[in-house]
């Protein structure tokens, strides 16, 4: 297994303040909106940018969530091992409001398709969109586009792109991970 | 680890404690599910659940049909008192008949102990046991440890003294318990009059006690059991006033105590009996949240073993 270092913390801390920065300007006050953090991972990304918008624009009090779409996935009994479940924690109605899915790596699609049928068990948003770090654009099996994006990275089927974090909660780097060795 | 080791769930004997850690990890997310506005998900939209009770049942027929509801799957019900039963079909027909009808998972309630085990050698299909005889009933026993848990606030049950009290000769729910109790290290005490002990019972490493208030005392988690006049085919103690005398838990016993247990029951309750009323419905019993936990470890137990299927249109 070999992986590559695609960007360090300081890159990261720019592509996230500029994200923040974009949901500031079409959202403005945040008052009828609420940001979505797929589990597992998309939650420690929702919490960085709550973070730089409380930072940057005193904005103390956006609505977040945490929403798993395990039960919701359509490759159940297609994969050798169920995956896991993880917590789902909607507290705020997301009736008419405007609700931004988070996640770090948008792949084939498919998660979010789930995703977006396990948002309607809570009810009905005005408008849905999605925000996420890492596009990998041309491996969708679905018909679905961000509407923020961190970096495009086009990579190799074989290769993973990988997230670290540190304990605070700040993004280090990104990593693409490859099984094979580079030739 | 995110399957279970068993293909059936045929007793809390079969199951590895990493099994019944992670029925309980899936069966907490259910219980968020079943919490929610829409109460549904669509996981076992293509699995068909035949549930055949041999057996009366009410709250654990309905527990798994609303659980089967809740995760999208077909569900066909089948009562003993309707059927070919009568007309003298054996139970490997029945299920085979209904099997051609293309069922992936069955659940079974049957008076005959082991019932569940014979049927899972002799069709294709997953085996949940919902009960056979006086020997096993899984699923309660997980939604009583799963309750226990979440009474105490704890995440497992080590060291924890639970008394089962009451009819334990009869009970498949007193077996099932000491099972699972056993397995997640918490310890166990049956109490009840002698002729309703299974002689041997101590063998199993449980404690027993004839005086109930020495059992209470004792007691973090009080699991009452129904005194089950139907199956008792002998005089097991003189006269029901007797019998509450002794074994029946009132307000008056547990306010004598240093300490009051939870008190857990799994229904349905001889109210006035076991019980008084004052005790049932008091900020000590958890007897409610079992029924509501009893469809969230249903559902869990019921994706898991789905899980392990291959779908139709890949074999």
């Amino acid at each position: 297994m070999t992986q590559k270092r695609l960007f360090g913390p300081e890159e990261l801390g720019i592509i996230l303040h500029r994200l923040a920065c974009q949901l500031r300007e079409s959202h403005s006050d945040f008052s009828s909106t609420v940001l979505i953090g797929l589990q597992p991972r998309g939650m420690a990304l929702a919490r960085a940018l709550s973070q730089i918008l409380a930072q940057d624009y005193g904005l103390q009090s956006i609505a977040t969530g945490a929403l798993d779409a395990t039960f919701f996935r359509d490759d159940f009994r297609r994969r050798d091992e169920p995956i896991r479940a993880n917590r789902t924690e909607i507290e705020h109605s997301i009736e008419g409001k405007r609700v931004v899915l988070i996640d770090d790596v948008l792949y084939t699609g498919r998660t979010l398709r789930a995703a977006l049928d396990a948002l309607h068990a809570f009810g009905r948003p005005q408008r849905t969109e999605l925000l996420v770090l890492i596009d990998r654009r041309f491996r969708r099996e679905l018909p679905i586009q961000p509407d923020y994006v961190g970096r495009h990275v086009d990579a190799l089927d074989t290769e993973k792109v990988r997230l670290e974090w540190a304990d605070d909660g700040k993004l280090e780097s990104v990593f693409l991970v490859s099984e094979t060795p580079a030739p | 680890m995110s399957n279970l080791s068993v293909p059936h769930l045929l007793g809390i004997k079969d199951l590895t404690p990493e099994d019944l850690d992670l029925i309980f990890k899936t069966a907490e997310q259910f219980k968020e599910v079943i919490n929610r506005p829409i109460k549904k998900v669509p996981s076992l939209r293509d699995i068909t659940v035949a549930n055949l009770f041999f057996e009366n049942s009410t709250r654990t027929r309905l527990s798994f049909e609303l659980a089967e509801k809740r995760l999208s799957a077909d569900v066909v019900n089948f009562s003993a008192a309707q059927s070919s039963v009568k007309k003298g079909e054996t139970l490997v027909d029945t299920v085979n008949n209904i099997l051609a009808m293309k069922v992936d998972l069955v659940v079974l309630r049957h008076s005959a102990p082991g019932a569940a085990y014979f049927l899972s050698q002799h069709v294709d299909a997953s085996i949940v046991n919902a009960g056979d005889g006086a020997h096993e009933h899984p699923t309660q026993a997980l939604l009583d440890a799963f309750s226990m848990r979440e009474a105490l606030g704890r995440d497992n049950l080590k060291g924890v003294k639970v008394a089962i009290v009451g009819d334990i000769l009869h009970s498949r729910v007193a077996l099932s318990n000491i099972f699972c109790l056993q397995k997640l290290g918490a310890e166990v005490l049956v109490c009840g009059p002698n002729t309703l002990i299974p002689k041997h019972l101590h063998e199993l490493g449980v404690l027993v006690e004839s005086d109930l208030n020495t059992a209470l005392e004792w007691a973090d988690v009080a699991n009452m059991l129904r005194v089950q006049h139907e199956r008792m085919d002998l005089p097991y103690f003189p006269s029901l006033p007797e019998y509450i005398a002794q074994y029946g838990v009132d307000r008056k016993r547990l306010e004598q105590l240093s300490k009051i247990p939870v008190i857990m029951h799994p229904g349905p309750i001889n109210r006035g009996v076991e019980l008084s009323s004052d005790v049932a419905d008091s900020e000590h019993s958890i007897i409610l949240q079992q029924v509501e936990n009893g469809v969230a470890i249903r559902m869990a137990v019921l994706y898991l073993l789905a899980a392990q299927r291959t779908p139709h249109y890949t074999s």
